[in-house]
């Protein structure tokens, strides 16, 4: 019992990983609150589901036109909102009520599409038979999905600290106005940087229907609390703190399932709660902010 | 004539009566009960995010505290709905109280923190496990004391004392100082205003007007499930209302009020999906365009709006 809740534990930290690091992201370059990030993901699971089920297209595959094409949608999101919202007074605050309304617009509009029913794609898309490991077994499902979720992280981290782009990219997080000053197109950078994060959101979803159960329209505001949990444990606007962020939460979470699993749903809410009161910065974070 | 007397006669009297007489001209109760919650939520909203700028994305939170802590004190302590009300709005700000220290925290950090605490306290209440104290997700039947046209009026009254607050708010120095603070912390405490104090009281009060009305709520439906009253739609109506028409004003949240929830009655009971992606999409429309809501504009035009 108890290496199974540690290794499921580890596979679904890396996955939720991914589910924060999108939101982290662009939380950490922008400094706004993309209350759309857990509609994104839903947008992933449904493409996921349609590519499988019209062209009975293998997830893994999926994911790679999900990556790109949300990626893409990204540029003409950030232009057409980020700018105007960076000049207002209080950024952070109106960019949760724009996102909010962005969020409403696009369950509204897949709620009209597709209606509200659940949906899922079978586990053994992704192999047969359950992997065994140090004496337990898990669904191959969950194992592909969390290396998957590893592979997009170690891309984020590749992408942050080993390319020119990424080391502007961490300019713009260390301090807007300077990088502006030192001559960065900063909006090309957090144009980048917005796209990046709805594809990890999209390329999160993909895996949806394996480690969270059928997707529905309604499922983005668990999947933003979750995401805001992962982020805030790690360190919020440290896209690697999320690692640290999904391992402890994911690791949690197993260990809430097998010893109290009627309390499990609380989890969530307290550790964001006690982590905010207590450190604020989150477990790796440097500066402490105060009202 | 001084302007919060101007407040109160133009606009606080006239809107109670609306409130108060139009179930005798319009047969729908129910549907003048809902309105009569919402003006009451958003400008119990307005009085933290409009005057001290803490975005309560878990306001739902009060609402359903207030709505348990009346059927409970009714079930378990047989209490007759009036003290009942008390008790509800007790335990909604013992809630608050124990939610203080979330106004430590600025931003966006203080809106989740407060989304999560109210799906917290949704968790502990739906849980099967409580099914003996809260009834569980299996909801509260509170026929007993079932009275529409009584708690219609005790709502009212709680209607005319929120109003009655912001007008207070508007034009008394505690507004000023609870507005001051929003602007600048520490310029406002170095003029000598009791910074924590003044956000402290104003968090209170906004929990306190959310448990009465949401004891109210469940008095007036008398049966209802944990989802129904701590839905995140209270919360999110609530301050989309409130920003609508224009926060840190008196009409803006009545306003936005009587034309979105009008809207959402007129096409949002059928369709919801279609009300949704209407006030999605002027929710982004109000945050790019309009950022301090309707009010702004007859500002912009010279006209002044209290």
């Amino acid at each position: 019992m108890l290496e199974y809740a540690l290794l499921a534990g580890l596979l679904f930290g890396l996955y939720y990983s991914l589910v924060g690091l999108g939101l982290n992201l662009i939380f950490g370059v922008m400094r706004i609150v993309n209350l759309a990030h857990g509609d994104f993901l839903m947008l992933g699971a449904f493409a996921a589901f349609w590519l499988f089920n019209l062209f009975g297209t293998n997830p893994l595959v999926s994911v790679l036109a999900v990556l790109a094409v949300f990626a893409l949608l990204g540029l003409p999101l950030y232009y057409l909102f980020v700018p105007r919202l960076l000049a207002a007074k209080d950024p952070e605050m109106l960019s949760i009520i724009l996102f909010f309304g962005l969020s409403q617009v696009i369950e509204a509009l897949t709620t009209i599409a597709f209606g509200t029913s659940e949906r899922s794609i079978p586990g053994n898309v992704l192999g047969s038979g359950p992997v065994r490991f140090l004496g337990q077994s898990f669904p191959i499902a969950w194992v592909v999905s969390g290396m998957a979720s590893g592979l997009a992280v170690l891309g984020v981290y590749l992408y942050l600290y080993r390319t020119r782009l990424g080391y502007l990219t961490r300019a713009v997080m260390v301090h807007r106005e300077e990088a502006v000053a030192t001559g960065i197109d900063v909006h090309r950078v957090s144009a980048i940087a917005f796209g990046v994060g709805l594809a990890l959101a999209a390329t999160a979803g993909v895996f949806a229907p394996f480690m969270l159960g059928s997707v529905t329209p309604a499922m983005g505001v668990d999947i933003n609390i979750t995401s805001f949990a992962v982020i805030v444990v790690g360190s919020l606007g440290n896209p690697l703190g999320s690692v640290l962020g999904g391992i402890v939460y994911g690791i949690s979470l197993m260990f809430m399932q097998s010893y109290f699993s009627s309390w499990a749903n609380l989890l969530p809410y307290l550790l964001l709660i006690g982590i905010l009161l207590v450190r604020p910065s989150g477990l790796l974070g440097r500066q402490v902010r105060r009202a | 004539m001084p302007k919060a007397l101007a407040h109160t006669l133009f606009v606080l009297v006239p809107v109670v009566a609306a409130a108060a007489f139009l179930p005798f001209a319009y047969s729908n109760q129910l549907l003048l009960f809902n309105f009569v919650v919402f003006l009451t939520l958003a400008q119990g909203v307005n009085v933290i995010y409009g005057f001290t700028g803490y975005l309560p994305f878990g306001y739902a939170g009060f609402f359903g505290t207030g709505a348990y802590g009346f059927s409970l004190a009714v079930i378990h302590l047989h209490l007759s709905p009036i003290p009942a009300l008390a008790a509800g709005a007790a335990a909604a700000l013992l809630l608050g109280l124990l939610l203080t220290p979330l106004l430590r925290l600025s931003g966006a950090y203080f809106a989740i923190a407060n989304l999560a605490a109210s799906l917290a306290v949704f968790q502990v209440v739906s849980n099967p496990n409580l099914e003996g104290i809260t009834k569980g997700p299996y909801g509260i039947s509170l026929s007993g004391v079932f009275s529409p046209n009584l708690s219609y009026g005790v709502a009212v009254v709680f209607l005319a004392a929120t109003l009655g607050l912001i007008v207070f708010l508007r034009n008394s120095r505690f507004g000023l100082a609870l507005q001051a603070i929003r602007e600048d912390a520490i310029s406002a405490g170095m003029a000598g205003v009791n910074v924590v104090r003044g956000r402290v009281l104003a968090w209170l009060m906004s929990a306190v007007i959310a448990g009465l009305i949401g004891g109210v709520f469940a008095w007036y439906v008398s049966v209802f499930y944990p989802e129904t009253v701590f839905s995140p739609e209270f919360s999110i109506f609530a301050i989309v209302f409130a920003l609508f028409g224009g926060i840190a004003t008196l009409t803006g949240p009545i306003l936005g009020v009587v034309i979105l929830y009008g809207v959402y009655n007129a096409i949002g009971i059928s369709t919801p999906q279609y009300f949704q992606l209407i006030y999605g999409l002027l929710i982004v429309g109000l945050v790019l365009f309009l950022p301090n809501g309707l009010v702004s504009l007859f500002r912009r035009w010279g006209i002044d709006v209290p």
